[in-house]
């Protein structure tokens, strides 16, 4: 039955992390964006004591995303910043073997706050991750990892502020291609791994975006996640990566619409204080051109949250989900960018100046049309998917 | 719970109604377009799948099904996909009978409602467009006046589907301005059936002007009696099915371009290879999927009889958008091939671009 109604237990989640968002956040917002790479260490320390209330949870599901939605209307930054395995637990969680799972993730509630990264992305390798050169070397029992990525979120708190890890893509045989590229889990405090910069950023200053560098770093062999054999025929170990972003791209696209709202609510707050009231029923031809830019607006705001959920809903039925993953994400991304920019057009002196939240939020805004894939590469996943064609085919 | 699963029986609805858009409508909807006709016999088979007879209660003739939005924008979408004129002429004797289903007086369902669960075809419709620019579906120019046991009305109406042929009409004025439905036989003495009209598109459907010049009716066609109809409602219900409908349409445009641009080869390749068009295909498709899901969800507002002017509004103004995008670029990557009537695709741009007119011309 086609059904839009919120369990109770979503509602309950939904209202727990708008308190959290409303109380923990948005009130020291300013302060991280304005004190970038310092750590926002009382936030932390309260999230982590609440990570039995759910909130924590980085679930790939309908209902984290629901939540996910709500602490980036907080703040995308600080919802960064959220201790827990992230994007290199969706990693393990999507092809790791089961002994893996409890190896990684079992302890990871217990003890200190701990965080999980993924690096993927190297100098000269974005989008194109079947180019990466960063190698991993079979030496009897164990891997030995060579290479620099770059932007990994939260690798430094991953690696150097606690007992996280990071999962590193490298390529076992670089005459293999695509075939040949594999991921490893590198924990926390590995010798021959170092955290060397933290990028400064136009937004979500809150997070870091760090630089790892693997100077014959080793790790032991059953580190690798999937299978450490390379058949030319057989891509699984990259399908592995392209699985994990069927996975994600709906939460990114959480994290986008949760930023879009918060824009779109300050906008239409204030136009309520003035008396401004958005007249949805009106005719077209009647409607203000600020009527028409918000109504535009909230409508981007509602496709790509119901793209999102769907996305979701589907992996939850266990239905490939790899073209309504990409739709969402490219959606989420587009709307955001449009929502949050839009609202400081509208806003005017209020949308530009750092007196507000605005201005932060189209900066935060942005990220999600670039990060776990850019809107032209979502677009392409999709465009390929709805072609039915090969990537030799449309590239 | 959120789910985007059609139950079972909704499938069983919508694959039968894409058997009949695919066997039938496709087969005959360009030469309908020239004609401007559609034959009896395509309107009997649809009208033999029962889609508006089953909402409505044996009480009443019907087979006693339960009347949901959300099924019919899962038709409306369907029937859309195989032609919008005949759609629109398929279902347009639920334009008079869901008002009265939902708002009617006992004595109204009873007159009206058994004369659409017929084994033939009954042509009943509604007339709310006015000619003008800036109609306004809340400030209607057309008046209905009390007077005695009566009402008089005077205004005029276009767009109204099927008006020369249909035994009543539902006809909306304002009274007091307040927007108001009025039953009206054909043949009332002050009705006055104008001539067919021609349109850009939906040119198979068969649509005239009216005018009412003291036309009087009795106090008892007042839809709802005395305490009238939620005209809000009525508009919103047929929002949501022209958003349906609009998905129908721009989803018939994408698959017949996608299809085309992996046929046409340019300078060695599919133009479909090429991410100038790839892209516009990608695009294309998420703003079906994006249109069709808060649709649902604005027919799900509606089956659980809750406000949904904001989501069913939203959804129209972002449908009209999307149709006309789609369609558009439809013919954009069809070329040359897609501005000439051999190809679908420029009768699809030319009904697209209606949506955003069409208010109160198709209802769920």
């Amino acid at each position: 039955m086609i059904d839009f109604e919120l369990t109770s237990e979503q509602q309950e989640g939904i209202k727990a992390a708008h308190e959290s968002a409303k109380e923990l956040f948005r009130p020291v917002s300013r302060y991280y964006d304005e004190h970038e790479h310092e750590s926002p260490q009382e936030l932390i320390d309260k999230m982590w004591e609440r990570r039995g209330e759910g909130i924590f949870s980085m679930g790939l599901d309908v209902t984290s995303a629901l939540r996910i939605e709500e602490l980036c209307w907080g703040d995308a930054g600080l919802y960064l910043c959220i201790p827990g395995p992230a994007l290199g637990g969706a990693a393990v969680f999507s092809s790791g073997t089961k002994e893996q799972l409890g190896r990684f993730l079992g302890g990871f509630n217990e003890g200190g706050p701990k965080w999980g990264a993924m690096a993927m992305t190297e100098p000269h390798a974005g989008s194109d991750t079947a180019a990466i050169s960063a190698t991993a070397v079979r030496d009897g029992d164990e891997w030995v990892l060579n290479g620099e990525k770059i932007f990994v979120t939260m690798g430094k708190r991953a690696l150097e502020n606690s007992d996280g890890f990071v999962v590193v893509w490298a390529t076992v045989d670089k005459s293999a291609g695509r075939a040949g590229i594999k991921s490893f889990v590198v924990p926390a405090g590995t010798p021959g791994m170092r955290v060397e910069k933290l990028e400064k950023k136009l937004g979500i200053r809150a997070s870091d975006t760090a630089t790892i560098v693997f100077d014959n770093c080793r790790i032991p062999f059953d580190n690798i996640l999937g299978s450490p054999e390379v058949k030319k025929t057989e891509t699984r170990g990259f399908r592995g990566a392209m699985a994990t972003f069927d996975a994600t791209r709906p939460i990114i696209a959480a994290q986008a619409i949760g930023v879009g709202r918060a824009a779109l609510d300050f906008v239409k707050e204030t136009l309520e204080s003035k008396g401004i009231k958005i007249r949805y029923g009106a005719p077209r031809q009647k409607l203000t051109a600020l009527e028409r830019d918000i109504m535009e607006m909230e409508a981007n705001y509602k496709a790509a949250k119901l793209l999102t959920l769907r996305a979701l809903w589907m992996m939850s039925q266990a239905q490939p989900n790899s073209l309504e993953s990409s739709m969402a994400k490219t959606k989420a991304g587009l709307a955001v960018t449009k929502i949050t920019q839009k609202a400081v057009e509208i806003m005017g002196p209020l949308g530009y100046s750092q007196k507000h939240l605005l201005e932060k939020w189209m900066r935060d805004g942005k990220i999600n049309d670039i990060f776990e894939g850019t809107g032209q590469i979502n677009m392409l996943v999709t465009a390929r998917r709805v072609l039915n064609y090969s990537r030799d085919q449309l590239k | 719970m959120i789910s985007f699963s059609p139950t079972e029986e909704q499938q069983m609805i919508v694959s039968m109604v894409k058997q009949f858009a695919s066997d039938e409508m496709r087969k005959i909807y360009r030469e309908c377009d020239e004609s401007g006709e559609i034959p009896d016999s395509v309107i009997d088979i649809a009208w033999k799948m029962g889609l508006i007879s089953s909402n409505i209660s044996e009480n009443y003739g019907g087979f006693g099904g339960e009347h949901s939005a959300i099924t019919g924008s899962l038709i409306a979408e369907e029937l859309a996909w195989g032609d919008l004129s005949m759609t629109m002429h398929i279902l347009c004797p639920a334009l008079f009978s869901y008002p009265v289903l939902e708002m009617g007086t006992e004595t109204q369902r009873k007159k009206y409602l058994p004369l659409v669960c017929d084994e033939k075809y009954k042509t009943v419709t509604a007339a709310l467009i006015e000619p003008h620019f800036d109609f306004d579906p809340y400030s209607l120019l057309t008046t209905a006046r009390p007077d005695g046991n009566e009402y008089v009305l005077n205004g005029e109406k276009c767009y109204v589907p099927l008006a020369a042929e249909a035994d009543f009409l539902l006809v909306y004025a304002a009274e007091n301005g307040s927007s108001q439905g009025f039953i009206i036989e054909k043949g009332t003495k002050g009705l006055e059936i104008g001539e067919r009209e021609k349109n850009m598109g939906i040119k198979a459907l068969a649509t005239y002007e009216l005018s009412l010049k003291n036309c009087r009716v009795s106090k008892e066609n007042r839809l709802g009696g005395p305490k009238g109809c939620d005209f809000n409602r009525i508009i919103n219900c047929s929002r949501v099915a022209l958003s349906a409908m609009a998905v129908g349409v721009a989803k018939a445009a994408f698959e017949y371009s996608r299809d085309y641009a992996k046929e046409r080869v340019a300078f060695g390749e599919p133009i479909a290879s090429r991410q100038a068009i790839a892209f516009m295909l990608a695009e294309m498709a998420i703003e079906i999927d994006a249109t069709r899901l808060m649709t649902w969800e604005a027919a799900w507002k509606l089956d659980r009889k809750e406000e949904a002017t904001k989501e069913a509004s939203l959804v129209k103004a972002y449908a009209d958008d999307m149709a006309i995008m789609v369609t558009d670029r439809a013919v954009q990557i069809l070329g040359g091939h897609g501005y000439v009537r051999e190809h679908p695709v420029e009768l699809w741009l030319r009904n697209g671009r209606g949506f955003v007119t069409f208010d109160g011309m198709a209802i769920v």
